[in-house]
């Protein structure tokens, strides 16, 4: 691949801001770097995404883990450049192309304020829409601005494939916008942001898993359902048997297959690579905490809590840490959508910066609990072996960061 | 109050449900429940009608479309303005408020007629104000600091059926250094968090109302420290 000279200049000036940054403790490297890219040449992510068949992917849940889950199916056809720790804006996008230079494949998962700067310059193959509902409104903004956002990239993308959760109708709202769609029935718990019919403002009529709109904007038939464990399509179901645990982990697999199978991978092959992931950035192993066996699960938004809550055993004691930072989103709200009630009966402790917020939710949920600001702590004063920690965004960051300095 | 029983009202929270108001419904039941008066909720959606027989209606935040099709169905279905003018004592948060007004604009420049219940007009405003908010509840309205949450872009103007339910100490409210408005026994305001976990003074404010009297004390040390801790982060000293 040849590379401008300003491109080449701008990699390398990446990289010493990268390796600066990883030096004196700052953060991983990929954002600072992809930054200091992107200031010296504006173009770089179109010249680093070129030559290449790139898939972008965005929602609220699920980016991190349907991303890894494709990175492995497409490894079945090459290199697969990724932004696998996470940093999905545009500068963290850069450098994951940056530090895979010859890729012939990229997946990358997208924020979803980001998508309009990151695809108008990559001009993806496929772009793959999970699912959106309220998170980090102070942040984000309300989420039906975001669908007309994603809607209007869309339209600007005509050689793009856009592979999409049929079953959110904020999202094939967007889909609709494309010249080509991959309908994928992965399933959706949270309805709430979606009453109000994106395309006329009238109320979403719900029938089953159907629903429609009297204005005409109406759910399309699927290519891809999930079906319990099943992922169908005509022709065929094929059991997914996923080490990864929940619902929430099935619809990922479910759009990561049916992306790979569109980009030329067989069903099965596709599979068999999402069947041997066991964790996902550090989400759902077990490791060794302050004497006790933890398993770190990440929940960030009223949605993810929902797929989050059944995962959890029902004897184990939860450890639940909050912060609310710039990327967790000021506004705490939100712990009040979540059904906190079905704690009730093993010990809970509140964790992290927001602590109290989450305290305050338990009490009038009636959920006895204790309070321990640092997650760490809390779990090393439970009793008994295996602990449930649950965090969101910066929250878990901190705690995985910690586990592995010891 | 008619029955033994507290009844509490969700209006529409399936459309004004975005800002976590239904806490507020969970708050003001559970602090019934444990004085041991008894209470009950009552979530009704859009499409269906509006109960006009209950104590205490309470109206969330939503996003544009949600809150014009919320007004829609409550200007049709009128059961909040006959409870109203019983003396029902009325809540609402953000959207709930503008709504409970006389009209709100929205960002498509259209302008909608609201429920009249306050005499509050909203059109948009410049830019979102987002943030902590401290407010100083007016002389009858609380003694201590509201703290909440607030993320709308309506500016809010009271008329002379309305009064502010206080001072904005810090950040934006109606967008005039007053938040909320208040007329009889309907209250509003803009404050997220939900308003009534982070003020449990406003609401046993709003309970009193129903019961006709003045409830005794709850302590809760959690949520004494979340109040400090939220004060504080409001840039309030003191």
């Amino acid at each position: 691949m040849l590379t401008p000279t300003r491109t080449r200049l701008a990699i390398a000036g990446a990289r010493l801001a990268a390796a600066t940054s990883r030096r004196f403790g700052l953060g991983n490297g990929g954002m600072i770097g992809g930054r200091v890219a992107l200031k010296l040449d504006p173009r770089a992510l179109s010249r680093l995404g070129r030559d290449r068949t790139v898939v972008l992917i965005t929602g609220t849940n699920g980016k991190t883990t349907t991303a890894l889950m494709l990175s492995r199916i497409l490894q079945t056809l090459g290199p697969v450049a990724l932004n696998a720790d996470g940093a999905n804006m545009p500068d963290g996008v850069l450098a994951a192309l940056a530090t895979n230079p010859l890729a012939p494949l990229a997946v990358l998962e997208v924020d979803e304020n980001y998508v309009s700067a990151v695809a108008d310059e990559l001009r993806p193959a496929c772009l793959v829409l999970l699912n959106l509902s309220r998170d980090q409104l102070d942040r984000m903004g309300e989420v039906r601005a975001t669908e007309r956002e994603l809607r209007a990239v869309v339209s600007r993308l005509p050689s793009t494939t856009v592979v999409a959760n049929c079953d959110d109708p904020l999202v094939t709202s967007a889909a609709l916008a494309a010249a080509r769609q991959v309908w994928v029935g992965a399933g959706q718990s949270w309805h709430a942001d979606a009453l109000a019919c994106a395309r006329c403002g009238q109320a979403i009529l719900r029938d089953g898993t159907d629903w429609q709109c009297v204005c005409g904007f109406t759910r399309p038939a699927p290519l891809w359902t999930l079906d319990g464990d099943d992922l169908t399509t005509p022709g065929s179901s094929l059991p997914l048997d996923l080490q990864l645990p929940g619902r929430a982990n099935a619809a990922n697999a479910a759009m990561a297959v049916a992306t790979a199978v569109h980009l030329g991978v067989p069903a099965e092959t596709a599979i068999e690579r999402v069947r041997s992931i066991s964790a996902v950035a550090g989400r759902y192993r077990r490791a060794p905490v302050a004497g006790h066996s933890v398993r770190l699960l990440l929940a960030k938004n009223p949605a993810g809590w929902r797929e989050t809550l059944p995962l959890l055993d029902s004897h184990t004691p939860v450890v639940i840490a909050v912060n609310s930072r710039e990327a967790d989103g000021r506004d705490m709200s939100w712990l009040w959508d979540v059904p906190f009630e079905r704690l009730a009966g093993r010990p809970v402790v509140a964790a992290g910066e927001r602590a109290m917020d989450l305290a305050v939710r338990l009490t009038y949920a009636e959920v006895p609990h204790t309070v321990a600001r640092d997650p760490i702590a809390a779990v090393a004063a439970l009793d008994g072996e295996s602990v449930e920690l649950v965090a969101n965004y910066t929250a878990f960051r901190g705690v995985a960061q910690r586990m592995a300095d010891e | 109050m008619s029955e033994s029983a507290v009844r509490i009202g969700l209006v529409l929270p399936d459309v004004l449900g975005t800002y976590s108001d239904s806490g507020n419904a969970t708050v003001l039941c559970r602090r019934l429940h444990w004085r041991e008066i008894p209470a009950t909720i009552t979530e009704f959606h859009y499409g269906e009608p509006v109960p006009a027989g209950l104590d205490l209606y309470l109206l969330g935040g939503g996003e544009d479309e949600s809150q014009t099709l919320a007004a829609a169905h409550l200007r049709e279905h009128r059961g909040l303005q006959s409870a109203a003018a019983r003396g029902a004592v009325v809540f609402g948060v953000c959207a709930g408020l503008q709504l409970l007004g006389t009209g709100f604009g929205t960002t498509d420049g259209v302008r909608h007629e609201g429920l009249g219940l306050l005499d509050a007009e909203t059109s948009p405003g410049d830019r979102r104000a987002v943030g902590e908010v401290v407010v100083q509840a007016d002389q009858g309205l609380g003694a201590e600091p509201l703290t909440g949450f607030e993320n709308h872009l309506g500016v809010t103007t009271l008329g002379r059926g309305s009064r502010p339910l206080g001072r904005v100490l810090a950040g934006t409210g109606n967008g005039d250094g007053t938040d909320g408005a208040v007329t009889g026994r309907v209250l509003a305001t803009y404050l997220h968090g939900p308003v009534l976990a982070r003020n449990p003074a406003l609401a046993d404010l709003l309970l009193g109302w129903v019961l006709g009297a003045p409830l005794p004390a709850l302590p809760l040390a959690e949520v004494s420290a979340l109040r400090e801790e939220r004060l504080r982060a409001g840039g309030h000293r003191g």
